[in-house]
């Protein structure tokens, strides 16, 4: 099993699809290496949070990744 | 009180605010005042349709969190909070908040205080459709005012 990537907002747009699915990587920078720049870029902003599994990361986490992790990139949000 | 007087609701199809309103303050009649705020998509400006996206893994877990927040805060009788998920068109209601309390003060300040949080910190992204097109809509400089007021 690879890693799920969840993009939110207009991160979707930059991806050009809501979810991705990429072959396994230990680290969230190991992830973002092997993807296209601009969209590594854009997942790099500092005012993108990150959520593993549905937990959230505060910015000086870097968790060891396991099989079908999936990692969810969200921008600012925009309010309901 | 009780956490089973807290109901909270992520929607994916419209709702009707009335019905609920009328099925909340049935359930309370030891509430002196209900206090309810609703939301619906702006008419206008060339909007054709918004649409709100959530993940599920965050965005009602942080609502029920917002929930007990407010309740601990209030004296209350029971806080109802419904938000839509989903493309909606002008004139559809998107968000449903009312608190029920002894007093209207509390029931006032309850609502009041759930509304800018669930406008600026609830994970949704929101886009519009205006001439066809979508476009993602940027946080708003006066929400985090709004709920600079209450720290």
């Amino acid at each position: 099993m690879g890693i799920k990537l969840v993009f939110l907002g207009r991160i979707e747009d930059v991806a050009g699809a809501g979810e991705l699915t990429v072959p396994f990587a230990a680290s969230i920078e190991a992830v973002l290496a092997d993807l296209e720049p601009e969209l590594a870029r854009a997942l790099r902003e500092p005012r993108v949070k990150l959520a593993v599994n549905g937990i959230l990361l505060r910015d000086t986490d870097a968790p060891v990744l396991r099989h079908g992790d999936e990692i969810a990139f969200l921008p600012p949000v925009s309010g309901g | 009180m009780n956490a089973a007087a807290s109901d909270v609701r992520l929607l994916a199809a419209p709702f009707d605010p009335a019905r609920e309103l009328a099925a909340f303050t049935a359930a309370y009649p030891e509430a002196g005042g209900v206090v309810s705020f609703l939301g619906q998509v702006r008419a206008g400006d060339g909007v054709e349709a918004l649409e709100l996206r959530h993940y599920e893994p965050l965005t009602l877990p942080a609502m029920r969190a917002l929930a007990e927040r407010v309740r601990a805060r209030w004296d209350l009788d029971a806080l109802l909070v419904i938000h839509r998920s989903g493309v909606m068109e002008p004139g559809e209601p998107i968000v449903l908040v009312a608190a029920a309390a002894r007093h209207r003060r509390e029931a006032f300040a309850a609502a009041d205080f759930a509304m800018d949080h669930l406008k600026s910190e609830s994970w949704f992204w929101k886009r519009e459709k205006s001439a066809g097109a979508w476009r993602w809509i940027e946080p708003r400089e006066q929400d985090f005012q709004d709920i600079a007021r209450w720290e």
